[in-house]
């Protein structure tokens, strides 16, 4: 059993990042969906740790998009994991934009504009950062995509169109991208959904899903990694699923496969 | 092979008065492979171009890096450095790929300016046009792929689709532009929809590194031809290899249970020495069991036999007697059998004999 505040959990073993302060992973999108029943932003908290407890990368970035919570609402759950963003906000190397109070426009041409605003903003900072010595690499974090939608009038065009601009950004600029958003939205959709283009589209999905048997004190549900792998110039390596249970505590959470648990 | 042929067929091109060669690469998200085969076909066709065997030259159009022209506005207005669209391959870019009668123009100038010293043709690929379909209706996709396939310059075009980001109608309509389909399907039946568990993340697993590759080609005269094989992933692309129908379906239809539902080839044989009950008479003779098939002068010897036999049963009246006529062999289940095999073998005799003797007149 592995707590996310070991260096290498199961989670970070799936995610297969080659760096050992929680970097790696440029170039990439990772999706993460999660349900009702078995929410997924314990990941998302714990990818901001790791992306911004790495001395070794002082101009490494993470720019994060909210959609769901105000910053305190950010700010109060990574204290408690040991992370103070208003520091790393302060630094520059939290990039905070606060989607929420946006003066969204009506229509879709006001929303492409609007999205190709927030998106320039992007780019530009990650340009800043790349250009910085000792730059390896930057984060986009979208919290989350469903709300993203609802934002942009309903639709799901433009949200996929954003989400290609900042993947080709981040295979540009050595960036990770990562997004959550809610499988079950989408499960009485009758035409294919968004979420199956963000599948295609996605180089790690991570599932956040309740048991098959149903709710447990000591489980609280279960990981499916499916990691895509990567090709390079010596060729691609194999694409690999795991699958194993957490827990989320107060300050953490274990991961743990089935039956191991003591 | 499957593979080998489509690639002979677009290397050969498009045959006069006829249109271009197009294939449809066709995947899901249960069998995400179709990126790997649309590689392979590319530097297939890139090989051949390389070692002149075929007509085309081969160019790509980028519509990855600015597809609807975003970075250029952001550029221009100096928001952001032009570094994105700089970094942008040499061919061709595209910034708005909604317009797709621009997007077809682009295509034939650049054809025609890469083919201009060599009066050749080219070749189009396209990667792919489910992303084309998020910006355009399938009418406007599918008259697009109908322009270039009747174009004089193309010498032959593929594209790559996911048929389950799609309605219907969409993949038909594709299908019915194309003159090759290839499909790639799950090599394994998951549970889908059941829930993920420890015991389906195999199967998952092995979906994503091995395939169902089939593909049908329509041919001039309207036949259809159907060709299917396996494929593998590997770490320097894909392999594709014969299908093993049989244990693929047999993987896929045995349910998983802790006992063993198949018989063993010994385990036939000795079942099918089994003496069934009541075919054993009991009585010191050597067993009697009527077989429907046998010739008629065995079955009349049989017939002399039996009536011994009934003869022999009047006499003993006295003492209780079974006798069970077998009506037909042992069939195994969901048997491909034909009963008129014999009939067609017969005929296929007959064809040879008049053939010796044709020879033998000769």
């Amino acid at each position: 059993m592995m707590s996310s505040n070991s260096a290498n959990n199961l989670l970070d073993e799936a995610l297969g990042f080659n760096d050992e302060c929680g970097g790696g992973g440029g170039g990439l999108l990772l999706l993460i969906e999660d349900r009702v029943e078995t929410s997924g932003a314990f990941i998302l908290h714990h990818l901001i740790k790791r992306r911004l407890s790495s001395p070794n990368r002082p101009n490494d970035v993470v720019v994060f998009l909210s959609f769901a919570h105000p910053f305190s609402h950010y700010d109060r759950i990574l204290r408690k994991m040991g992370c103070n963003l208003g520091v790393q906000k302060e630094n520059k190397r939290f990039v905070y934009y606060d989607m929420l109070n946006l003066n969204y426009p009506d229509g879709e041409k006001g929303a492409e504009d609007l999205l190709l605003s927030v998106y320039g903003k992007i780019q530009k900072t990650v340009e800043l950062c790349s250009s910085r010595e000792g730059y390896k690499n930057s984060t986009i974090m979208i919290d989350d995509i469903s709300l993203m939608e609802v934002a942009l009038c309903g639709s799901s065009n433009l949200v996929l169109d954003f989400l290609h601009y900042c993947y080709s950004l981040a295979t540009q600029f050595d960036c990770l991208v990562i997004i959550l958003n809610h499988e079950d939205v989408y499960s009485t959709v009758d035409v294919p959904s968004p979420l199956l283009q963000m599948e295609y589209l996605a180089n790690i999905v991570i599932k956040a899903e309740p048991l098959a048997t149903g709710l447990a004190t000591d489980v609280h549900g279960q990981l499916t990694v499916l990691n895509k792998g990567i090709c390079q110039g010596s060729g691609c390596s194999k694409s690999k699923i795991r699958n194993f249970h957490f827990r989320v505590k107060e300050n953490c959470v274990e991961y743990f496969y089935p039956g191991s648990r003591t | 092979m499957a593979a080998e042929a489509i690639s002979r067929a677009l290397r050969d091109g498009a045959l006069e008065g006829e249109h271009a060669p197009a294939l449809t690469i066709k995947d899901s998200i249960h069998a995400p492979l179709g990126a790997f085969v649309f590689d392979h076909i590319l530097a297939q066709l890139s090989s051949n171009i390389s070692s002149s065997k075929s007509q085309a030259q081969l160019r790509i159009v980028d519509c990855y890096t600015d597809p609807l022209g975003w970075k250029i506005q952001l550029a221009e207005s100096g928001i952001v450095s032009n570094r994105s669209t700089q970094n942008a391959t040499t061919a061709s870019l595209c910034k708005n790929v909604r317009d797709l009668d621009m997007l077809f123009s682009s295509i034939v100038e650049l054809g025609k300016e890469v083919i201009r010293e060599t009066k050749g043709r080219f070749a189009v690929a396209i990667d792919s046009v489910s992303e084309i379909l998020r910006h355009a209706s399938i009418s406007s996709a599918a008259s697009l792929l109908s322009n270039l396939r009747s174009h004089d310059q193309v010498a032959c075009l593929f594209w790559l689709f996911h048929s389950d980001l799609h309605e219907m109608k969409a993949s038909s309509a594709l299908e019915y532009i194309s003159s090759m389909v290839a499909c790639v399907e799950p090599i394994s039946n998951t549970a889908n929809g059941k829930g993920m568990n420890s015991e389906n993340v195999p199967l998952i697993e092995q979906n994503l590194g091995r395939g169902k590759f089939s593909v049908r080609f329509k041919r001039r005269n309207g036949r259809i031809r159907l060709m299917s094989e396996e494929l593998h992933t590997e770490q320097m692309g894909i392999n594709f290899v014969p299908a093993f129908e049989g244990h693929v379906t047999s993987q896929s239809l045995v349910p998983k249970v802790q006992f063993n539902l198949q018989l063993s080839e010994k385990e036939r044989n000795d079942r099918a020495k089994v003496v069934l009950p009541f075919e054993h008479q009991g009585d010191g003779k050597p067993i009697q069991i009527y077989d429907g098939r046998r010739s008629v002068s065995e079955s009349k010897t049989e017939n002399k036999e039996t009536n011994a036999e009934k003869m022999h049963v009047n006499e003993d009246s006295g003492r209780g007697e079974i006798i069970y006529i077998r009506d037909s062999d042992d069939e195994m289940p969901d048997s491909d059998e034909d009963p008129d095999d014999d009939l067609i073998s017969d005929s296929t005799i007959f064809f040879l004999t008049v053939g010796i003797l044709e020879l033998l007149t000769n």
